[in-house]
């Protein structure tokens, strides 16, 4: 173990770009007979393997049919093949594997952890393979399914932050796909036949539009071979088509009452798309801004500075196309002014001076060096993988991703940011109520 | 959403380790009485260390509820060798992921980074666990970063709320009836004061287990462990009084009408043995937790579950159902059922559905599939347990904190295939009672 030597001085100026290499896991990819991309890392330590295909068949795709995608997805393990929802819950669950699925904008999953070996490990593919190429959608799942659905967006209408979210999102994607809510509306959800379903199934949940991570404790040979028996069961059918480019919207302040105590508070604007030129520049300076956990300048001026709210961050999220760049917080609304204005601040001194020398350093430096972190599991090599995949991004993304964060400089965040996410270009959404509503003022003080 | 969970208020049930794992788990204890415990997985060259206190909000009391929480906050404000926020950036600096968390029986740190690191995560922790510096004017910032917290995770969430009731009023005298963050006026009327005391009361090498799961050599981890937390002195750690929960006798109902609410949300809670009673003669038999576990798992443990099948699908009466007890907490607990109702379902019909389903398992036992199906998860989950380090150090922590032992772990595989059938409906009908029962309604008010 190398001796670290203590001292204030060298705790607190240890900032200095480590040089060492670090080398991500040795990825293989391929394709199936009929056209499925895969890319596989073998983990030989533990004996388990993790499975995630994932489609182009997220809510970007619902087109007429708001909460189409996600819809799709949530009923695959709701009977397949043989088996009704209940005969296809009991065999999943004694085979002792996970099943985990999900829709999101842009892509829509379907995971399985299980044990690598036997015949219960066999089984659970089997079933996989079977909720993603022959689905029931029963005519009873469908009917209980949108039940269950309509009662989860009422559920919605009492959070805070998801109506934000909603509201923000429509709010900076108003004429695109991502502007629309992934689960829904009432109204769209209602509207949900069992024909809608089956035809969004066939056209998405197909060989070229998939890419299937497997991540476990089993060779190139039998990962071929899995690949092959989970891609051929599917139609080989089309890539779905590029999603349209992104408009950048014209900046909103936009406030929705609502009856809470905090008001959550959203600004941002379209940002990148995956393998963006300066995906690197935007990473590493939001890491600075807001991204970098307790030491980011956001969570100084807004938290430690001032106490003004618990959750404060800043991200972005890069997509298919341009992804939003968000900064959030929520705050007892009496106050909400002037963490607004602190947040404001504190970005637009960001956007037009730069990040300051210290926490870029720090920022950059904490990307590298927490970099193997970031692919400690299995699961997160899994999840990895389907990025990679499903964003044609190159093989090489994590061998290469310290280096192309060490190769970040003030300058080029600087110019990233005031090109990406002018402070102009910035929508504000406040969901809560109005500053100076005192409905509660005796509860809330 | 991306939030930054500075304590995540665990109501987990622990995940275990196989047995393979216990040949890699090394225990030492130093001369001041600190526990080490080290676990060897050399998949990637990193390290998790956690620093476990054993003090979180059932050693509180009325009036200073919360103060394990804020404590736990200001431990990021600085030392008599650091300033404010210099621990934050020291680990920052370093490629560390940080943060901290509190419950009922437990607070707990911990650094992510190169197991390199290990050394500067035992000098930072040694020097915060005895020689923190509680300021002022940094406590009077940090009490309001608290209330925000509050009110995002409590106040602003019905179904929270819900919850926080149905715990205060399922105990009367356990103080496992105060929320893990504390009451509203409690955080408010907290001073910076009783923060030193509390600090002064519970922190120190004697109450505390320090879990380093990672690429790392025990051997060598024990020598750091020994130059930085070696020196440092022992406290007089006095157990909390014991304030057993006195005996209920009868059903406690609480309702919550809300106008923020939309949808209904059902808490029925049943008082419940734990582990720890079992060697302390409390009259609960060794095999009971365990059968409450299974029983728990055979309500709702995944979509094959029996309440999953006959009441979400079935019967369509509930949108979602689900059962879980903490049979490793420190003091006795509840065994609760959660659920939404379906649209147009009442409370009081979901309610009858669901104590039918309870009164209805000695006509219905559990089958032989529902074992093993049960039975096979638990030998899946230890192999899966292993994809985590962070997981791997959380399960030893918490079972060394509440007086368990990590050994527990390893275990426990073979006590759930041990448990029968019997056994599973004999607990169920000793502890899901009328008498021992408590049910919270939370009731949407539509605004006029």
């Amino acid at each position: 173990m190398k001796t670290f030597c203590v001292s204030l001085v060298v705790l607190m100026t240890g900032l200095v770009v480590a040089s060492t290499a670090m080398a991500g896991p040795r990825i293989e990819h391929w394709q199936t007979s009929n056209g499925a991309r895969v890319y596989f890392v073998a983990a030989p330590e533990i004996p388990m393997l993790d499975l995630r295909v994932v489609f182009a068949a997220g809510s970007a795709r619902d087109g007429a049919h708001a909460g189409l995608a996600s819809f799709t997805n949530g009923l695959l393990n709701e009977g397949a093949g043989e088996l009704d929802a209940n005969g296809f819950s009991e065999q999943l669950s004694a085979t002792g594997a996970i099943m985990g699925l999900g829709a999101e904008r842009d892509m829509a999953y379907a995971s399985l952890r299980t044990l690598a070996d036997g015949a219960p490990a066999q089984r659970a593919l089997a079933l996989f393979v079977s909720a993603l190429a022959t689905p029931r959608f029963d005519a009873a799942a469908v009917a209980r399914d949108k039940a269950r659905t309509l009662v989860g967006l009422k559920h919605k209408e009492q959070s805070p932050a998801a109506l934000s979210e909603d509201v923000f999102y429509a709010t900076v994607y108003p004429k695109h796909p991502y502007g629309s809510p992934p689960d829904g509306t009432p109204a769209s959800v209602s509207a949900l036949t069992r024909e809608d379903i089956h035809a969004f199934h066939k056209q998405y949940y197909v060989a070229r539009n998939a890419v299937i991570a497997i991540v476990g404790a089993l060779d190139r040979r039998r990962a071929t071979a899995l690949a092959e028996q989970l891609s051929v069961a599917l139609p080989a059918g089309e890539r779905a088509p590029a999603l349209a480019p992104v408009e950048t919207p014209v900046a909103q302040q936009k406030h929705v009452e609502f009856p809470s105590i905090q008001s959550h508070v959203m600004l941002g604007m379209p940002g990148i798309s995956r393998g963006d030129p300066d995906y690197f520049s935007l990473l590493v300076g939001n890491h600075a801004l807001g991204g970098n956990g307790l030491v980011s300048l956001l969570f100084e001026e807004v938290r430690n500075k001032r106490g003004l709210s618990y959750g404060v961050s800043s991200y972005f999220i890069a997509m298919a196309q341009a992804g939003p760049f968000i900064a959030q917080l929520q705050t007892d609304r009496r106050q909400q002014d002037q963490a607004l204005t602190v947040l404001r601040d504190t970005i637009r001194q960001f956007i037009e001076h730069g990040p300051p020398a210290a926490s870029f350093e720090s920022a950059r430096q904490n990307l590298i060096d927490s970099f193997p972190l970031r692919v400690a599991s299995n699961h997160q090599i899994a999840e990895y993988l389907a990025m990679i995949g499903f964003y044609d991004l190159p093989l090489d993304y994590l061998e290469t991703f310290t280096t192309k964060v060490a190769a970040v400089t003030p300058v080029m965040v600087k110019d990233a940011f005031a090109r990406r996410v002018p402070f102009a270009g910035l929508t504000t959404v406040v969901v809560g109520r109005a500053a100076n509503d005192n409905k509660d003022a005796a509860t809330a003080q | 959403m991306r939030l930054l969970p500075l304590a995540a208020l665990l109501c987990c049930a622990l995940h275990y380790s196989s047995a393979q794992a216990a040949a890699l788990t090394h225990e030492y204890a130093l001369e001041n009485g600190l526990k080490l415990i080290v676990q060897e997985d050399h998949r990637a060259h990193v390290a998790v260390v956690q620093v476990w206190y054993r003090v979180g909000s059932s050693y509180e009391h009325d009036g200073i509820t919360g103060v394990s929480h804020a404590l736990e906050h200001m431990m990021f404000k600085g030392t008599k060798r650091f300033g404010p926020g210099q621990f934050s950036a020291t680990v920052a600096a370093h490629g560390g992921r940080q943060n901290a968390f509190t419950s009922s029986d437990y607070t707990a740190y911990y650094e992510e980074w190169s197991a390199d690191n290990v050394e500067l995560s035992f000098d930072l922790e040694a020097d915060r666990m005895r020689n923190l510096v509680i300021d002022d004017a940094e406590f009077k910032k940090e009490i309001n970063v608290v209330l925000e917290e509050r009110r995002m995770r409590t106040d602003d969430s019905p179904e929270s709320l819900a919850m926080e009731a149905a715990e205060a009023v399922a105990y009367l005298t356990s103080p496992y009836r105060y929320p893990v963050i504390g009451w509203e006026a409690d955080i408010k009327g907290m001073s910076a004061a009783d923060l030193r005391a509390w600090y002064q009361r519970w922190y120190g090498p004697n109450n505390a287990i320090v879990v380093v799961v990672g690429d790392v050599q025990p051997e060598a981890v024990l020598a750091l462990a020994k130059r930085y937390f070696g020196p440092l002195a022992a406290s007089d750690i006095a157990p909390p009084k014991a304030r057993p929960e006195i005996e209920q006798n009868g059903t406690k109902r609480v309702v919550l009408n809300s106008a923020k609410a939309r949808v209904p949300f059902l808490v029925m809670a049943y008082k419940a043995p734990v582990l720890a009673q079992v060697s302390r003669n409390e009259g609960v038999a060794a095999w009971e937790p365990y059968a409450l576990d299974v029983l728990a798992a055979m309500l709702t443990g995944d979509d094959s579950a029996r309440l999953k099948r006959e009441l979400v699908r079935g019967r369509e009466i509930a949108t979602s159902v689900s059962a879980g007890v903490e049979t490793t907490a420190r003091l006795p607990t509840l065994f609760s059922v959660s659920a939404v109702p379906a649209e147009g379902v009442s409370l009081e019909q979901l309610e009858q559905a669901i104590t039918a389903q309870l009164n209805g398992l000695a006509a219905h036992p559990p089958t032989a599939a529902e074992l093993e199906r049960i039975k096979t998860q638990v030998v899946a989950d230890t192999v899966f347990q292993q994809d985590s380090m962070p997981q791997q150090a959380m399960t030893i922590g918490a079972l060394e904190a509440v007086g368990l032992g990590w050994q527990y772990r390893d275990s426990y595989v073979a006590k759930i295939q041990a448990v029968s059938a019997e056994q599973v409906l004999a607990v169920a009908k000793k502890y899901l009672v009328p008498d021992g029962l408590t049910v919270a309604n939370l009731q949407p008010e539509h605004a006029p």
